[in-house]
């Protein structure tokens, strides 16, 4: 082309290279603040539930989070299934938050999904909120036996975190 | 820039004329806080609170910075290293409380600078870009005394991490993976508090850049006043040194002794108990309050509590930046030439109802969530939006404004009544 100069490629691919590079660092830079090796290497623990009562939970740490095992009464289980789940905030019903034949147990992460507090009710005593499930003190939500959100600012049911019943009284989460 | 009629600096020594051909940073001094800087004669006492801010600045800085021989940014070690501090390095408890209420002093000091500009119309034209580089500051100061609220990994620290860091995960689609970037993990740990004690220690250095910034953009047109009448002469104006310099130390040393009364006589009034119960990631504390000088932003965050097309959460966490992002369009949202509250009778009463609405979200944000604080955070947070989106654009359009001083100078004379009286007959000059 006209007026194009074997200088001005020479710029432009100059500067470019530079460019590329400069972007490129920026990857590690970046990226060295996502979770660590040593983080990611506790996604995985066995838990022996043999020792929960009906009507009792366990908290239990899964990746630094707290997680709730809970042995729903036959009262508890039949109070989530009265609701309809399709008139819920985050729609699920308590046979899609449990696994199958074991739908007694209630295992979700205790980290309630609107700001990260720990909700309550895991332990013996505490506020259970309106719905009888857990109630989050921080910012006032409360969920129903299945740990659905019914009341309060937050947005989704407390998470079921991957599972599986190695037997009948042992679980692995991760 | 300056006034045309600015004292020169004009160095009589030989050194200092040596050094003036070669570093001319004497220069720059006199010229930006010197006698060669001029200033309206009738600065009030709300004209104090940035230089207090910078003291509060260089307070923060001094004191971390030795804090930060002592302190281990160690999940293990980190609480323990601060009771170190408090008990066994010499002087701890004086440079660790001075530091925490250095931060609430910093806060009421910048809080009153920006009331001062909100009410003398300060972020008009041509002092747009001062008014915007003070918010980026205000953002800054608010990322850095967050974390700092971390690193002593109390109980409030840890969920207030967990809090504002969940923030983020309000985000659509993209939320979750950027939480999890900024804490380093699935919940503030180990990796979280060595960043936010890195980050603490850089963005002090950021503010005090951003201040150069905001100093600087103030000098091209000068400093506003009281009346918002532009200077106009030499009569209008006396040299910051050593008029300013002198109001200024006094008024220094009043705001310093309000401080040592908080750090000798009242150091946890400010603070939480709970932070002296160490971090547990397993037990959030029954009522989770941030500092006071984000309780407001706490309040406009929880006052959402209805999912409308987008959840609630996130209507709170955009309501919340957005109650200080909408500040950047401030200049373009109050279109009223007259720039002093003083003369804007209407304005006036508005302006008080917001300073009162803004102690009302900053009480609620204190209180638990429950009734009647959350409904009382919803009025006064929709009249806060209101203020800034609905009634100063239609106020800059419908209010009938008093007659402007025709100078500076003529504002002052007390005791000439007939030479300082605002000339009502003739219609007021614009500015």
């Amino acid at each position: 082309m006209d007026g194009v100069r074997r200088r001005d490629f020479i710029n432009i691919a100059a500067v470019s290279f530079a460019g590329v590079g400069g972007a490129t660092l920026l990857y590690p830079l970046v990226n060295q603040m996502n979770p660590t090796a040593d983080v990611l290497a506790l996604a995985q623990i066995d838990v022996d539930i043999s020792a929960i009562e009906a009507g009792q939970a366990i908290k239990t740490v899964w990746r630094k989070q707290p997680i709730f095992i809970r042995n729903l009464t036959p009262a508890e289980i039949q109070a989530a299934n009265a609701v309809d789940a399709g008139s819920l905030r985050d729609p699920q019903s308590l046979a899609e938050r449990t696994k199958e034949g074991h739908n007694n147990w209630l295992i979700t992460l205790g980290v309630c999904t609107h700001l990260g507090c720990v909700p309550l009710g895991a332990a013996e005593g505490e506020n259970r909120g309106e719905y009888g499930g857990y109630f989050c003190p921080c910012h006032g939500s409360h969920y129903d036996t299945a740990a659905r959100i019914r009341k309060g600012p937050a947005p989704l049911n407390l998470e079921v975190p991957e599972y599986e019943f190695l037997t009948d009284t042992s679980v692995r989460i991760g | 820039m300056s006034f045309p009629w600015a004292e020169e600096y004009r160095p009589k020594h030989p050194f200092m004329r040596w050094m003036d051909d070669r570093l001319p940073l004497p220069r720059l001094v006199y010229n930006s806080v010197g006698g060669g800087y001029p200033v309206p004669r009738n600065l009030n006492a709300f004209w104090n609170f940035g230089v207090l801010a910078g003291l509060a600045l260089v307070i923060q800085i001094v004191t971390g910075i030795v804090l930060a021989m002592h302190y281990e940014p160690s999940v293990n070690g980190a609480f323990a290293s601060v009771e170190h501090i408090m008990r066994d390095v010499n002087q701890g408890w004086f440079l660790r409380y001075l530091h925490a209420n250095g931060a609430s002093f910093f806060f009421i000091v910048t809080y009153i600078h920006i009331f001062r500009g909100l009410y003398y119309g300060s972020y008009k034209a041509p002092r747009e870009m001062v008014w915007m580089l003070g918010l980026v500051i205000f953002l800054l100061m608010m990322a850095t005394a967050f974390m700092g609220y971390v690193l002593p990994w109390g109980q409030m620290s840890f969920w207030g991490a967990q809090v504002i860091t969940g923030l983020f995960g309000a985000i659509p689609l993209v939320g979750e993976p950027i939480q999890t970037w900024l804490v380093g993990g699935f919940a503030p740990d180990q990796a979280t508090l060595t960043r936010f004690f890195s980050l603490h220690y850089l963005l002090p250095f950021v503010i005090a850049g951003v201040v150069i910034l905001h100093i600087w953009a103030l000098h091209i047109p000068g400093s506003g006043n009281p009346t918002g009448v532009d200077v106009k002469t030499p009569q209008d104006t006396v040299p910051f040194h050593p008029f300013y310099t002198a109001k200024d130390g006094w008024f220094a040393g009043a705001a310093l002794t309000l401080l040592a009364l908080l750090v000798f006589f009242l150091p946890n009034y400010l603070g939480h108990a709970d932070n002296y119960i160490e971090a547990n990631p397993l037990s959030t504390p029954a009522h989770i309050v941030p500092e006071w000088y984000f309780w407001p932003f706490y309040a406009i965050l929880r006052a959402f509590t209805v999912d409308f097309i987008l959840p609630a959460k996130l209507w709170g966490v955009l309501a919340m930046f957005g109650s200080i992002l909408l500040l950047f369009f401030l200049p373009w949202l109050d279109k009223s030439p007259v720039r002093s509250g003083s003369y804007r009778p209407t304005f006036r009463i508005f302006f008080y109802v917001l300073l009162v609405d803004i102690a009302i979200l900053g009480f609620c944000g204190g209180m638990p969530a429950e009734e009647p604080w959350v409904m009382l955070s919803q009025v006064a947070t929709i009249y806060y939006f209101a203020y800034f989106l609905i009634i100063l654009p239609v106020l800059s359009m419908v209010e009938r404004t008093l007659p402007l001083p025709n100078s500076i100078s003529e504002s002052v004379l007390h005791g000439e009544k007939a030479e300082a009286a605002p000339l009502g007959a003739q219609p007021a000059a614009a500015e």
